[in-house]
């Protein structure tokens, strides 16, 4: 029966066959919803449970084992120091990686020839994107906390942090300088310009939006990251946002965590604030990115 | 410049001011892309060297067949086993979620959704993805979890359930988008073959699209597994921290990761048992999704189907 049509009808009638592709689509259809009520559901239960929580005392003042100092008319209580310390731990994060991430892509897009090393460091990447954002919070603990003694500081989770999203900058970084046409190159070179003079003043501008769209997303994946800056020790009891690079730190989703595990069940409605708070600076990152995108990609 | 050709600059050339500030300067960038290799021999000598002042202490075979893990309490115990056992029915459980689910997704966008919808649909699912994992720990304590114990009452704060189903939505984008993309890579040359055939669309999607793009799907899944075997926060909220093999899904667990919460935010002293423990759980974990990457690079690559 090689030959034989594996679709002809059988048995079966095509009642039967459009009952079956009717009932098919219908799962899919509602395996689709799955993913879209969970997130409705997620969004609804963070707003619900923080309603009349996120204040702007809660904005603006050091956190409280008190859950009264949280309500209205307290003597308030909130997330200040992580708020400042996630906003300064980004800056930091984002400074390394720009250096770092741009360098390493401009030197695999741009220099780097094809050979064994260049398939290994690309390899190596590929494999560094899928290792859990715990174990970078043990090789930060280790390394930056411990050998370099940094100590639990805002430095020492930037660093671990930079290292976390890295990978991720690296490849969408090169799928950006990839998009600059090479006759855009070739053009430079044309006039004289040498390598460094045509990725200064022609690769890198062009490519400027996607490497900036690209880094603020990776970057609003670090600001969400929990386990990382646990294991290198970020503090949950600061009254003080950090005043230096080597001083303790606090972070918004480390405040959640704390929040979040407290046996108090008002405590989940701070924890649900601290969300609010988390998420909805998360959105504006994102859309800023999305923003820069739709302004300059020349594709849409 | 010199006449030479611009796209041969090489570190070894020698001579005028600018070929030397070339070299220096990829050499500057060729320094930035090694720090991605040292970050990995960085996180293999930490985690190994850790393992190592541990398993001093500890004999390997005891870590890897006790059943019961308390290397901080007394009575001490090091079998490695009961956080293994709660990482993979977190994996699996989430796994019999996220699967199905996002397959089914896949198909749907791919095959039956108007393409207005794909767009909007597709990213709307990413969003899942992009939600931090410390507030799937909170929905699952504020929602899951009291929505299980309204059919099973006697459900604790803490159980296996809640852990499994919110780190299987958070991977639900993971194999619905890159199943469609490897189901949309699909040409429809395959498909009007199928239909000259006769065959109904719901044959062309089961008999011909999905096995003509397994290796993508599969490797989607491998990657889907390998994200919760590493998830942390959301496991560590809704799933406790109680290291015990249990098949009841309505019982506390405690994963691989959560134990490493849980000896990050206590006082433990650097070079005791519970800090060394540490480094021997990271690197079995460490081991645990290497190599489900690894097989999702060698899946993809090995089955490839080229289409033009």
């Amino acid at each position: 029966m090689s030959t034989g049509n594996p679709f002809a009808e059988g048995t079966e009638d095509i009642a039967r066959k459009r009952l079956i592709g009717r009932a098919f689509v219908a799962i899919c259809f509602a395996s689709t919803l799955v993913g879209i009520v969970a997130l409705v559901a997620l969004i609804a239960d963070v707003l619900v449970e923080s309603w009349g929580w996120v204040t702007w005392e809660f904005l603006t003042y050091p956190p409280s084992q008190v859950i009264e100092n949280f309500l209205p008319g307290g003597r308030g209580a909130g997330i200040y120091p992580a708020l400042v310390g996630s906003i300064f731990l980004i800056a930091l994060t984002a400074v390394f990686t720009v250096f770092l991430g741009v360098g390493a892509a401009v030197y695999l897009e741009e220099y780097a020839s094809e050979n064994r090393l260049t398939s290994f460091i690309e390899a190596n990447i590929a494999n560094l994107a899928g290792v859990p954002s715990i174990v970078y919070g043990l090789l930060g603990l280790a390394i930056f906390v411990r050998s370099v003694q940094l100590g639990s500081s805002l430095i020492a989770g930037a660093l671990t942090l930079t290292l976390l999203i890295l990978p991720i900058v690296i490849v969408s970084t090169q799928e950006a300088l990839r998009s600059v046409p090479d006759s855009q190159r070739q053009a430079a070179y044309g006039v004289g310009a040498t390598q460094w003079q045509v990725i200064r003043d022609v690769v890198l501008p062009r490519a400027l939006p996607g490497i900036m769209t690209g880094t603020i997303l990776s970057l609003s994946r670090a600001i969400g990251e929990t386990a990382p800056i646990l294991m290198v020790g970020a503090a949950t009891s600061l009254f003080v946002a950090p005043d230096g690079l080597t001083a303790p730190f606090s972070a918004m989703p480390m405040m959640i965590f704390e929040w979040a595990s407290r046996p108090d069940p008002e405590f989940q409605h701070v924890a649900a604030a601290g969300i609010v708070v988390l998420l909805t600076i998360l959105l504006l990152m994102n859309a800023v990115a999305i923003l820069i995108r739709n302004r300059y990609d020349p594709r849409s | 410049m010199s006449d030479d050709d611009p796209m041969n600059i090489t570190a070894g050339s020698s001579g005028s001011i600018d070929d030397r500030k070339n070299a220096a300067i990829r050499y500057v960038f060729f320094s930035c892309a090694f720090v991605t290799v040292l970050t990995t021999l960085g996180i293999i000598l930490v985690l190994v060297q850790g393992s190592i002042e541990f398993f001093q202490h500890v004999s390997i075979v005891e870590y890897l067949t006790e059943t019961e893990w308390s290397p901080v309490i007394s009575p001490h115990s090091y079998g490695v086993l009961p956080l293994v056992w709660g990482t993979l029915v977190i994996t699996i459980g989430s796994a019999l979620i996220a699967i199905p689910v996002g397959t089914a997704t896949a198909i749907y966008l791919s095959e039956y959704a108007d393409p207005q919808v794909r767009k909007t649909v597709k990213p709307t699912l990413e969003i899942l993805a992009g939600i931090p994992t410390i507030v799937y720990g909170f929905f699952a304590l504020s929602f899951i979890t009291p929505l299980i114990q309204r059919f099973y009452p006697e459900t604790g704060t803490f159980n296996a359930a809640a852990g499994a189903i919110v780190v299987g939505i958070m991977i639900i984008p993971m194999v619905s988008s890159l199943s469609e993309d490897a189901m949309s890579a699909v040409p429809d040359d395959l498909r009007n073959a199928a239909y000259g055939l006769g065959a109904t669309k719901f044959e062309v999607s089961t008999s011909v699209v999905v096995p003509a793009s397994l290796s993508g799907v599969i490797a989607s899944y491998i990657l889907a597994l390998s994200r919760a075997i590493g998830e942390t926060m959301a496991v560590t909220l809704a799933a406790g921290m109680h290291p015990q093999i249990t098949v009841d899904p309505l019982e506390p667990i405690q994963t691989m990761t959560a134990y490493m919460v849980q000896i990050g935010i206590s006082d433990v002293s650097v070079g005791s048992i519970g800090y060394q423990s540490l480094f021997a759980v990271g690197l079995t974990l460490f081991v645990m999704t290497l190599s489900m990457n690894l097989l999702s690079l060698w899946i993809k690559s090995r089955y490839r189907e080229e289409y033009q």
